[in-house]
């Protein structure tokens, strides 16, 4: 576990550092923080993170820990996942001037990072084309399993797969199957086969427990390929890693005149359901202390009913607690049963939420808020009408923030979007939404 | 005595006896309340000597579909970590002396309160806790609740842990350690995997702590199998799905001394 130390090295010369402050100096210490640094060496960010599994897996976590981190100091194979991340997927993906947008609210000047036109319509790939060769070049692994909540991680795994000649099977729920089905026959079509999961609310949720379960089954010949920040480490790092190529792009493009406003943002703002677009846009700009970072959370029906999937938002059901690997905000009752979570999106129909993004809001880094289902269908007009881009409907909550931030900040002043997915998928449920136009 | 203790003098019986101890597993709240207690207690007058109390959760991760549906149902009913102590008190108080592992996931657990949910399942007469998603690097905090408590910590094994992870484990363990008989999740099968004896001898090597035997075990015929192995013989969803329907009770009874002859075989040498 060499390439372990060696990552895990900074963090523990940080700790050092504060160790050797005077304790009574808050400020210094706090200023100090290296947030790049995390997690720890066992997985944690603080108190969130870790790793909450059966026994049958741990071996399985720590050689993929193994190979992961040397992964990322073996030139090959970076080399080849960026040529297939230049040549396959599209990147970089451009950022574009809403200027219609901007308009309309009168604030901030508004950029968009589009990830809507990766290859397969959304982030998603960048994590699921990194662990698929991570798995093909690195593991004595065949098989795929993967879970899929609004279909893009399952679209993008099978489209891995497909390219890299790897058995998949996407577990998705049932409900999440009829609400999109598109992605499901897209799916089939790349060669994947799709297992409809019928246990529990049917969502997201449910189709990771089975995804885990056909893991700890099938653990010698197939690789988890966990699709969001979430899960027991080394997940939450290692696709924070694979996406974190987002937030280094826009931060080279929004520096440079040409591609950008010539300047650091003042605000990004991402949605979160696991969280894996915005800690992916978010990371590279930690160390940029004017930059606020935004995630933008289901507000689904409103927090008061208890039917969203606002784990920051909701005091009452919303509380640290163990979910699928990880400990983490989690939607939870009195008992520590997981809560039923709604949202119009099924990206962020999710009790949990990624463990650094709890542990970054802890630190006053990140904030979070959230939107509605309704704001959330008013985002997808606006952006539709004013810039001719379709947003996914998770993406879509990222743009109807904008609608309380922007015209709050100056002209001079400029906001940077995350729109993680482009808008195709949805159409079915919009069309059900707001009816004849 | 503590419940640590109540449990290592099973084993010692057990082994002075040369046979292996029947440890059944029942979800809680399935398929009611009042089935449970008379499950459990029938359980207990047809050879069960240690129990596994199921704390239903709603997300059961390592359990196949047979207990996931138990524990769904015992949680429709509205049953919470409360009723399961409440009813191991019952149980207690019908007389019952067979040690009680409480097994349930972690977050309902750290839901409750670490340090709260030792001393009232003490209190209520738990004697062990086992719980699957929670490995010993993760465990701290309810390892020394537990130790102040008397409770003993089982952890698992699964066939995949590598000598290092045995050694780790067992040093984590008391009362008996939990070995998962397949790279899987629970539920009665047909065939017990033919490797099951090697890795019981793996594990053999590494500790002198007793080793019960669980997942993929519903017959007499394959409890004999693991008793002449492994000092105990776990049955889990073989049993729960028994427990379905008006004749519930009696069938888990038949089942349950099926089960108990498998594991008192004796041993040979």
């Amino acid at each position: 576990m060499d390439c372990a130390n060696i990552m895990y090295d900074s963090h523990r010369s940080q700790t050092r550092k504060l160790e050797s402050l005077p304790m009574n100096d808050q400020s210094v210490q706090q200023a100090k923080i290296n947030y790049t640094a995390w997690p720890d060496e066992s997985g944690h960010f603080g108190p969130y993170g870790g790793k909450f599994v059966p026994e049958t897996l741990m071996p399985a976590l720590d050689e993929l820990e193994e190979v992961y981190l040397k992964s990322k100091h073996d030139k090959e194979f970076q080399a080849e996942l960026d040529g297939l991340l230049r040549t396959f997927v599209g990147r970089p993906t451009p950022i574009t001037y809403a200027r219609r947008l901007t308009e309309h609210f009168g604030g901030a000047r508004i950029y968009i990072k589009r990830e809507d036109l990766a290859h397969t319509g959304a982030h998603k790939i960048n994590n699921a084309l990194g662990q698929a060769l991570l798995m093909k070049r690195k593991m004595a692994k065949t098989r795929i399993v993967a879970e899929t909540g609004a279909g893009q991680h399952g679209v993008a795994t099978a489209t891995a797969a497909a390219m890299l000649g790897i058995e998949c099977v996407v577990y998705m729920g049932t409900v999440d199957m009829a609400r999109q089905e598109p992605n499901v026959y897209r799916m089939r079509l790349l060669g994947t086969e799709v297992r409809g999961v019928e246990s529990g609310s049917k969502t997201l949720k449910d189709a990771i427990n089975d995804a885990i379960r056909d893991w700890v089954t099938n653990v010698r010949s197939t690789h988890y390929l966990l699709g969001s920040a979430l899960g027991p480490h080394p997940y939450p790092t290692m696709v924070r890693d694979f996406q974190s190529v987002i937030g280094r792009e826009a931060l080279r493009q929004m520096l440079d005149p040409q591609d950008g406003p010539g300047r650091l943002p003042d605000a990004i703002v991402a949605c979160v359901g696991g969280g894996s677009n915005a800690i992916g846009i978010f990371h590279p700009f930690l160390e940029y202390d004017t930059v606020r970072l935004i995630g933008v959370e289901a507000g689904g029906r409103g927090i008061e009913g208890g039917e969203h999937a606002a784990r920051f938002a909701d005091p009452k059901l919303g509380r640290l607690g163990v979910l699928q690997g990880t400990k983490s905000y989690v939607m939870q009752d009195d008992d520590g049963q997981i809560a039923l979570t709604h949202s119009i999106s099924a990206g962020l129909d999710y009790a949990s939420v990624g463990p650094e993004h709890a542990w970054l809001r802890d630190q006053g880094r990140t904030e979070y808020t959230y939107a509605t289902d309704d704001a959330a269908l008013e985002g997808v007009k606006l952006l539709s009408r004013l810039e001719g881009i379709i947003p996914a409907l998770e993406s879509a909550h990222a743009v109807a923030h904008l609608v309380t931030l922007a015209p709050q900040m100056g002209k001079d002043e400029v906001i940077l979007v995350n729109l993680s997915g482009r808008g195709d998928k949805d159409l079915g449920t919009i069309m059900k939404e707001l009816g004849t136009l | 005595m503590t419940g640590l203790e109540r449990i290592n003098s099973v084993f010692a019986r057990a082994r002075a006896e040369r046979r292996a101890v029947f440890m059944p597993y029942h979800a809680m709240g399935y398929p009611d309340r009042a089935q449970t207690l008379a499950i459990v207690q029938t359980l207990g007058e047809h050879g069960a000597e240690l129990f596994e109390i199921g704390i239903p959760h709603s997300d059961p991760l390592a359990d196949g579909p047979t207990i996931q549906t138990a524990t769904y149902t015992a949680l429709t009913q509205g049953t919470t970590v409360k009723d399961c102590l409440a009813m191991v008190r019952e149980l207690r108080a019908a007389g019952m002396e067979q040690p009680f592992c409480a097994m349930t996931y972690y977050n309902p657990l750290f839901a409750y309160g670490v340090q709260r949910f030792v001393d009232d399942a003490v209190a209520a007469g738990v004697d062990g806790l086992i719980v699957p998603d929670l490995p010993p690097e993760e465990a701290e905090e309810l390892e020394a609740a537990c130790r102040a408590a008397g409770l003993a910590t089982i952890y698992l094994l699964a066939p995949t842990s590598t000598d290092e992870r045995i050694r780790a484990v067992a040093a984590h363990s008391t009362g008996f350690i939990y070995l998962v008989s397949v790279t899987g999740i629970t539920g009665a099968r047909t065939e017990l995997p033919p490797d099951l004896a090697d890795f019981v001898a793996r594990v053999r090597r590494h500790t002198g702590l007793p080793l019960a035997v669980g997942f993929g075990i519903g017959t007499g015929e394959q409890a004999a199998a693991v008793a002449g192995i492994a000092d105990g013989v776990i049955v889990g969803s073989a049993l729960v799905k028994a427990a379905a329907g008006s004749d519930g009770v009696e069938r888990v009874a038949a089942l349950s001394d099926e089960l108990a002859r498998g594991a008192h075989t004796s041993r040979p040498g």
